[in-house]
């Protein structure tokens, strides 16, 4: 006993150490995260629940709420594909340039958001590299629909690809291997031993993916071009309702995009926890 | 069904992993490719699975040529070193996979699979764990899984690597002997890849002993053991003492010890190397034959070989291994000078 | 075994390669190389003495000097708090531990331009957090200050994911062996953990200081936007992108560009130090 109490206090800090830290760790949490937390509900309330539910039944707000969950609806299930693609090549086979992959796919992470928006004016805008093409065909890309979907699928592109790389290749090759071995076809061993092994992290990267196209503010500001009711994602009319001075409609539909955020943070929390399970228990 | 190798040459990046191997197994043999890390067992076991594509060379099955045959369709079971279990799925289900993957046409109804699934696991003795998952299996039930998952098929070859190498000693004891009798009993032709002596002796018919991408020596165990045809096979299979010299006029200088050559007697002078187990040495306080004074530095006495460590004149280390009566026929202590009589030495000319 | 692993994969009998790389491959290219590229088009056209007009007015100046001063400041603020987080979390115990731990993650999840009203509703004079510092002479919104306190909220989650599982996965056999030696509780911090911590945490510190220089959303309704004074990059970028100045926002998008992707690549050098480090115990 009294050899572990010796260690005890030899890789431990003295309680009072402790406590300050903890309370100064607890502290800046508190005021950084907590308070913006509790601020959003408290002005999204500010003027009663029946105010709350008229900024979010009104017309722009819902057609918002339409556009948002289209262009989720089209980036996630694209760069869900693409990110299986890319970390099946990337991680289980050896080819020349591979490492250069790995970094072009993180590209967009280190991209100003407003660059990812801008960049497909300069390809599709009046002035653009592909304007003319575009008017050609009368393909309407900025400044509608299909440019807020470009600039969400830039934005999120490395999601998928970068939870499952780390994943997969960890996992190595033998189980698809013996899959093999055993006669499985390439469907069938991708569908009975690859996807229930990388469940996990693909639900994982779906999940961070599906927040971050919901709630992408910068890129598609860029390319929206404002046109209310019509190229207004959620993030862009919480925009025009706080530069209107609608302070407290802005906020209640930012609550709505809070809610998303903590929706997203408990569901990865459950996924890892799900996943850290699953390795703990392969051990 | 038989396993025919012909000059399969395998290289990764500048390393040539297998090089120019050919060998045969005949039907119902149970065949050990032995050698040392980076000695391209593996990769040589990988290429017949059809899990490595050779550089140069054939592999043939029945004597039908098999090398471009996709491993899907080769017949082959593999169990891999560590097992790669569907980590997902029950007992029950890896071993049924093989069989539930099959074309429509050719799948078995789930009737039959679940037979056959639960006599292959009485075979392995596991009926009992059918619904647990891998993560609740120990190492050697992992290991029987993972036979029995391989068998499901109906292999023509089974194939093993290290099938033994993630196991602690005394299980790995245990499915030896029980990997041997299982392969007395379904008698399907099987290689496996290992780097223990020991056990390549133990379980196989025969062994294929390899040391750096080449075949050494191929021979039923009791002819590599006794019979080693190169320098390596001799050391690597179990203790040796190694005395370094030359050959010359009928005679063989090996350090301390000098013995007749009559096979080189006409030649020039060569260098060679000789080789004496600890057990073929005999020690004696006065000189007998041919051999060499030496010290008596440590004894091992535990077990039924006792074990000692001499000096020779210069310093090197001599390891003979005597009987428990013939140690207690002589009861050397440490430090008394011995005389060392090898009863058989085998030369290898340079 | 003895065949390298990175070799074993060459001839793989694992299908879809072909697809596999062709779908990556052409997604990347047309998402995001070929957009990407119309950058150097257009700033090409503006001749070299043109480009180092429009990165140089006085004005684009001035905002990179904000950005960077602020990026800058809220990555030391969160080097600092993020590793007592980091600490805390992992090594003590407290009720709510797991919520404190998940919570850390919100302003990744939390959109920009949410965060951006918030923290300009919060801090504004009127605001919960405003007042109290308006009444210490502290002016937050519409300041550089506002900036950096946007930014480390934005930047928090980077410090605190990136040492957190290199914190996790140090042995605590290594702090019993330095006690053993005789070394104090402070002398097993500073010698043994710290040094053994350090390249994760600079990792952190930079790729928050990363997102930070081209962060727009939760910036630009705290910052104030007045030109010389409280204008990052970014929304310059927009004011000229709105002016139709494609080529002046292109040439000040490369520089921004240039910057973060060298902050990247040295981010890539101090993860593969990171992870010799790790490798080497």
């Amino acid at each position: 006993m009294r050899s572990s109490g010796v260690t005890a206090r030899a890789t431990r800090e003295p309680v009072a150490v402790k406590v300050a830290l903890t309370v100064l760790a607890l502290g800046f949490l508190g005021l950084f995260l907590v308070v913006p937390l509790v601020a959003v509900f408290a002005q999204a309330l500010e003027k009663g629940w029946a105010a709350y539910a008229s900024a979010l039944r009104e017309p722009m707000a819902l057609s918002a709420v339409k556009l948002t969950l289209l262009t989720a609806g089209i980036a996630v299930p694209l760069n869900l594909v693409f990110g299986v693609a890319a970390a099946w090549a990337i991680a289980k086979f050896e080819f020349p340039g591979r490492n250069a992959l790995v970094t072009l796919i993180d590209l967009p992470f280190g991209v100003s958001p407003v660059i990812s928006g801008m960049v497909f004016i300069l390809l599709f805008g009046r002035q653009g590299l592909l304007g003319p093409w575009a008017q050609a065909h009368d393909l309407k890309i900025v400044f509608a629909v299909p440019g807020l979907v470009l600039a969400t699928l830039f934005v999120t592109f490395p999601f998928v690809a970068r939870e499952l790389i780390p994943l997969m290749q960890a996992e190595g090759t033998e189980e698809e291997e013996a899959a093999r071995v055993l006669g499985a076809s390439g469907w069938q061993m991708f569908r009975r031993v690859t996807l229930p092994n990388i469940k996990w992290g693909l639900l994982y990267g779906v999940i961070l993916c599906n927040a971050r196209a919901m709630g992408e503010f910068g890129a598609v500001s860029v390319v929206s071009g404002h046109i209310r009711g019509k190229t207004n994602t959620l993030p862009l009319h919480v925009e025009i309702l706080y530069n209107e001075y609608q302070f407290q409609a802005a906020f209640a539909v930012a609550s709505v995009l809070t809610l998303l955020a903590l929706v997203t943070l408990l569901a990865k929390t459950v996924v890892e926890w799900r996943g850290r399970r699953e390795v703990s228990d392969v051990d | 069904m038989s396993i025919e190798v012909r000059n399969i040459t395998k290289s990764f990046g500048s390393f040539t992993a297998v090089n120019d191997v050919s060998l045969t197994v005949p039907t119902g043999e149970l065949v050990a490719l032995l050698g040392p890390s980076g000695s391209g067992k593996t990769s040589l076991l990988r290429i017949i699975a059809g899990l490595e594509k050779a550089d140069r060379g054939q592999v043939l099955f029945e004597g039908e040529d098999a090398t471009a045959r996709d491993v899907r369709h080769r017949g082959v079971g593999f169990v891999f070193q560590h097992y790669a279990l569907f980590r997902h799925m029950t007992v029950f289900e890896n071993v049924a996979f093989g069989l539930r993957v099959r074309p429509r046409a050719r799948r078995p109804a789930e009737s039959v699979v679940r037979t056959k699934v639960t006599d292959l696991l009485k075979l392995v003795q596991l009926d009992w764990l059918a619904d647990r998952y891998p993560s609740q299996l120990s190492g050697g039930q992992r290991q029987r899984v993972a036979l029995a998952r391989a068998l499901a098929v109906e292999p023509r070859v089974l194939l093993l690597d290290e099938p033994f190498g993630s196991l602690d000693a005394k299980v790995r004891q245990e499915l030896r002997r029980w990997l041997r009798r299982l392969h007395d009993e379904i008698r399907v032709t099987s290689v496996f890849v290992t780097h223990d002596q020991e056990e390549a002796l133990e379980v196989s018919d025969r062994v294929v002993v390899m040391n750096q991408g080449r075949v050494e020596q191929i021979g039923t165990p009791a002819d590599v053991f006794e019979r080693p045809a190169t320098p390596f096979v001799m050391g690597f299979l179990g203790n040796v003492n190694m005395f370094h010299g030359r050959v010359e006029g009928g005679r063989a200088h090996l350090g301390p010890l000098s013995v007749d050559y009559p096979e080189h007697a006409d030649l020039s002078p060569r260098d060679a190397q000789g080789f004496a187990r600890p057990y073929e040495l005999d020690l004696a306080r006065e000189e007998a034959g041919p051999g060499f004074w030496a010290t008596l530095r440590h004894v091992n006495p535990a077990g039924a070989i006792v074990k000692l460590e001499l000096e020779d004149g210069e310093k090197r280390l001599v390891q003979v291994e005597a009987t428990r009566e013939q140690f207690e026929a002589l009861k050397p202590a440490a430090g008394e000078r011995l005389y060392v009589t090898p009863r058989q030495v085998r030369i290898f000319v340079a | 075994m003895p065949v390298p692993d990175r070799f074993r994969k060459t001839h793989s009998v694992l299908p879809g390669f072909g697809l596999a790389l062709g779908v990556s491959v052409l997604s990347l290219s047309l998402i995001v190389l070929l957009p990407l590229s119309t950058l150097f088009w257009k700033s090409s056209g503006l001749g070299w003495s043109g480009f180092w007009q429009a990165v140089s007015a006085p004005r684009v100046v001035a905002s990179y000097k904000l950005t960077f001063g602020a990026a800058l400041a809220a990555a030391i603020v969160n080097g600092v708090f993020g590793f007592i987080v980091t600490w805390v979390l992992v090594r003590y115990r407290f009720p709510g531990r797991r919520l404190v731990d998940a919570l850390v993650d919100f302003p990744f999840a939390l959109p920009t331009a949410v965060a951006g009203i918030t923290l300009t509703t919060l801090y504004a004079p009127n605001g919960w957090l405003g007042e109290p510092l308006a009444r210490l002479g502290v002016k937050a919104a519409f300041t550089p200050l506002g900036v950096t306190i946007a930014l480390t909220f934005i930047g928090l989650p980077f410090v605190v994911r990136t040492l957190q599982p290199v914190l996790e996965s140090l042995d605590p056999e290594v702090e019993e062996a330095a006690a053993s030696l005789g070394a104090s509780r402070l002398q097993t911090i500073a010698r043994v953990v710290l040094p053994a911590l350090f390249p994760a945490w600079l990792t952190g510190v930079a790729l928050a200081f990363a997102r930070a220089l081209g962060e727009y959303g939760s910036v630009v309704f705290i910052a104030g936007n007045m030109p010389m004074k409280t204008e990052i990059t970014p929304l310059l970028i927009i004011t000229k992108l709105e002016q139709y100045d494609y080529a002046g926002a292109t040439a000040i998008a490369v520089v921004t560009l240039v910057a973060s992707f060298s902050m990247l690549l040295a981010i890539n050098r101090l993860q593969t130090w990171s992870a010799r480090l790790g490798a080497a115990e």
